[in-house]
């Protein structure tokens, strides 16, 4: 009893889409280009800072504060389609004088193509740790760039909730995956699990949850208090 | 485009109402099996309106139906959902911090425990993550065995998914049929590895072990046996009355809203976008097989769950064909950059004795670089993002968790249903808390 289904794809490859293959025999530098390298290369011109093409994967470094363009301009053009965002993630080198970079994977269902955006934030102290968000293109970067401020402090600019999403939003020992912030982390075990116990996540609201219910005058009159005391405090 | 269901939602409701959702009307069946629903009772013109009065209650995070530690904060008007506010995190480990201290190979049995319902088939996309940054080519008994462990790996996560989803939905004799197959797919995997779900199968260059003599006749066995529950579970699931009313209609997402919000796999498909990474971005040579992705036309949790058993099928073929075409030969690749000298030599001969020294106390360091390997895993695309700057040990290793990004809609779909129908919404979406906090 097999269930029949009717294919419609609306957002998968065109038919004219050249048939995908296992890819083979990658060099390590150079090779196919994706065209929408250069169309974007033609298109911004100074906001290219240059293309790299890594095992057959094509890296765009673009300019950090275009890149809002950037993408809306991938993701609307008819020649490029990029509606797919897969990830938002960054790399700190383990040169601390190597730019950070911040990276988005970006596919195109209809050309079957992929493309890396780079943005690289120099160590210099004069560069911000931002970058524009892709929120407004891309719903799906809703949790992946606050999973990226989480890990790296990389604030998204006009990301509408940047909060911390894996660690508690008291958490305050810094961003674990950055460098400079040891593998166990800053305390001792002892004075971790302490913390840890302290802080009791599920018996807090965070305030906009309060707000939004308008069911902070339901809550019991003791945890009123201790949120009145400023202990829900996130920020 | 046709938009008929597959199944005809009479059967259990009376049909849908004119936001798509199932309205939950009594039924009475006539003599001779024909089926007449009872118009629901009609809307209280002046019902209060009562203002004010929303409620927030916490689900989670130890719920047996959020599968794992997930607390949603859900605000409720009465008993349907106004708002959803997510929050996660409760089992997050480190693991792409612990990568970075680790080299390649040591990083392979972390892959295992993230997303612990699909153990080999991380292992296998790691080990290609990885040697694309290698630049190693892996010989095709290897490439076919990979395809088998990523087949099977699909099959056991389905399973568990259809099981505890028949469980969060009130159905318990499903759940056991589910489980029973995947116990025999778990003694497959362990007659293989020596694991049942910390299987550590591949190695950067190859797998940690041929398989056993005997094994294919086993997996044969399985691939002609297995088709049946998935018939049995079928018939006793898909055109259910209850099943049906509970499922159809709930959590729709529009394909470009799928998209949009980054959804994969069978969560995506279901919406009506036929993207399989197997097929528009293959690997394993995928594109050598015949095999169909199937793809639903509502986006609701029925047709998720359509699409899971449409998926389980195919894999079975996948399978078949695989079995059929296995060739003899080496596993392991002949890069002697990663791949140990064989034991007796390494006792031996003084030559492979040091380069196995090196291999293990060293590691092997791939070329300046990055990949990005991204595989149809069973909650879909799961990426591996790997920079080396040449050591030993990489620089920066980044999962793309599928089921992360699949959860971080759940917010839209329970908007307006009811409080019971946010079980079956989180449910259908396939989510292993492991992936998502890492």
């Amino acid at each position: 009893m097999s269930a029949s289904f009717s294919v419609v794809i609306p957002g998968s490859a065109a038919p004219d889409a050249p048939a995908p293959a296992t890819p083979r025999h990658l060099p390590n530098r150079g090779g196919a280009v994706n065209p929408s390298a250069d169309a974007l290369r033609a298109r911004f011109q100074g906001g290219i800072l240059r293309v790299e093409v890594i095992w057959g994967e094509t890296s765009v470094y673009v300019e950090r504060l275009r890149l809002g363009e950037i993408v809306q301009w991938l993701h609307d053009d008819p020649s490029e389609r990029y509606d797919y965002l897969s990830d938002v993630t960054a790399v700190e080198y383990r040169d601390p004088e190597q730019p950070i970079e911040v990276v988005w994977h970006l596919r195109s269902l209809p050309y079957r193509r992929f493309l890396r955006l780079k943005v690289e934030l120099a160590r210099d102290g004069k560069t911000p740790l931002e970058v524009p968000t892709v929120w407004s293109i891309y719903k799906g970067a809703d949790w992946l760039e606050r999973e990226c401020y989480d890990m790296f402090g990389i604030r998204f600019v006009g990301h509408p909730d940047l909060r911390r999403i894996l660690m508690w939003e008291q958490y305050r020992e810094g961003f674990p995956l950055r460098k400079d912030f040891p593998l166990r982390g800053r305390f001792s075990r002892a004075e971790q699990l302490r913390q840890a116990l302290a802080a009791n996540p599920e018996a807090r609201y965070s305030m906009e949850e309060l707000t939004v219910a308008q069911a902070f005058e339901d809550l019991p009159e003791a945890m009123r208090k201790r949120l009145k005391g400023g202990e829900r405090t996130g920020e | 485009m046709s938009t008929k269901r597959t199944v005809d939602v009479a059967i259990g409701t009376s049909g849908l109402d004119e936001q798509g959702r199932p309205r939950r009307a009594p039924l009475t069946v006539n003599e001779g099996g024909t089926v007449t629903t009872l118009e629901p009772p009609p809307a209280l013109e002046d019902a209060l309106e009562l203002e004010g009065e929303h409620m927030l209650i916490n689900l989670g995070p130890q719920h047996p139906a959020t599968h794992g530690v997930l607390r949603l904060v859900l605000e409720l008007d009465g008993e349907t959902v106004v708002r959803c506010i997510p929050h996660i995190g409760y089992l997050h480990c480190g693991f792409e911090k612990i990568g970075e201290y680790r080299q390649y190979n040591q990083v392979i049995p972390w892959t295992d425990r993230e997303d612990y319902l699909n153990s080999i088939g991380n292992n296998v996309a790691f080990a290609l993550g990885a040697e694309r940054l290698f630049g190693i080519e892996i010989t095709p008994r290897c490439t076919v065995l990979r395809l088998i462990a990523m087949e099977l790996s699909r099959i056991i996560s389905h399973l568990v998914w259809l099981g505890t989803t028949c469980i969060d939905i009130g159905a318990f004799t499903p759940f056991l049929w589910a489980f029973e197959q995947r116990e025999r797919v778990y003694e497959l995997l362990e007659r293989w590895v020596g694991a049942r779900l910390t299987t550590s199968a591949t190695r950067v260059g190859g797998m940690a072990a041929d398989i056993p003599a005997g094994w294919m006749d086993q997996l044969q066995h399985f691939i002609k046996t297995f088709p049946k529950t998935v018939d049995e579970i079928d018939r006793v699931l898909t055109t259910n009355g209850i099943w049906v009313g509970r499922t159809v209609g709930l959590g729709v997402m529009s394909a470009d809203e799928a998209v949009n919000y980054g959804l994969s796999g069978p969560m995506l498909r279901a919406s009506g976008v036929a993207f399989d990474v197997r097929r528009d971005f293959p690997y394993l040579d995928y594109e050598t097989y015949d095999f169909e992705v199937p793809v639903g036309t509502h986006g609701d949790v029925y047709d998720r769950y359509l699409v899971r058993m449409e998926e389980l099928r195919q894999s079975t073929r996948i399978l078949a064909q695989a079995a059929a075409r296995l060739p003899d030969g080496p596993v392991d690749s002949d890069d002697h950059r990663v791949v140990l000298p064989p034991k007796s030599k390494a006792m031996s001969d003084m030559e492979s004795m040091i380069h196995h020294f090196k291999q293990v106390m060293e590691g092997p360091r791939p070329p300046l670089g990055e990949s990005y390997v991204a595989v149809e895993s069973p909650k879909g695309e799961k990426g591996y993002y790997m920079v080396s700057d040449g050591t030993a040990k990489p620089v920066r290793w980044r999962i793309r968790p599928p089921s992360f990004v699949n959860l971080s809609a759940i917010g839209k779909m329970v908007e307006g249903h009811l409080l019971s129908d946010v079980i079956a919404i989180n449910a259908s979406i396939d989510i292993v808390m492991g992936e998502i906090d890492r």
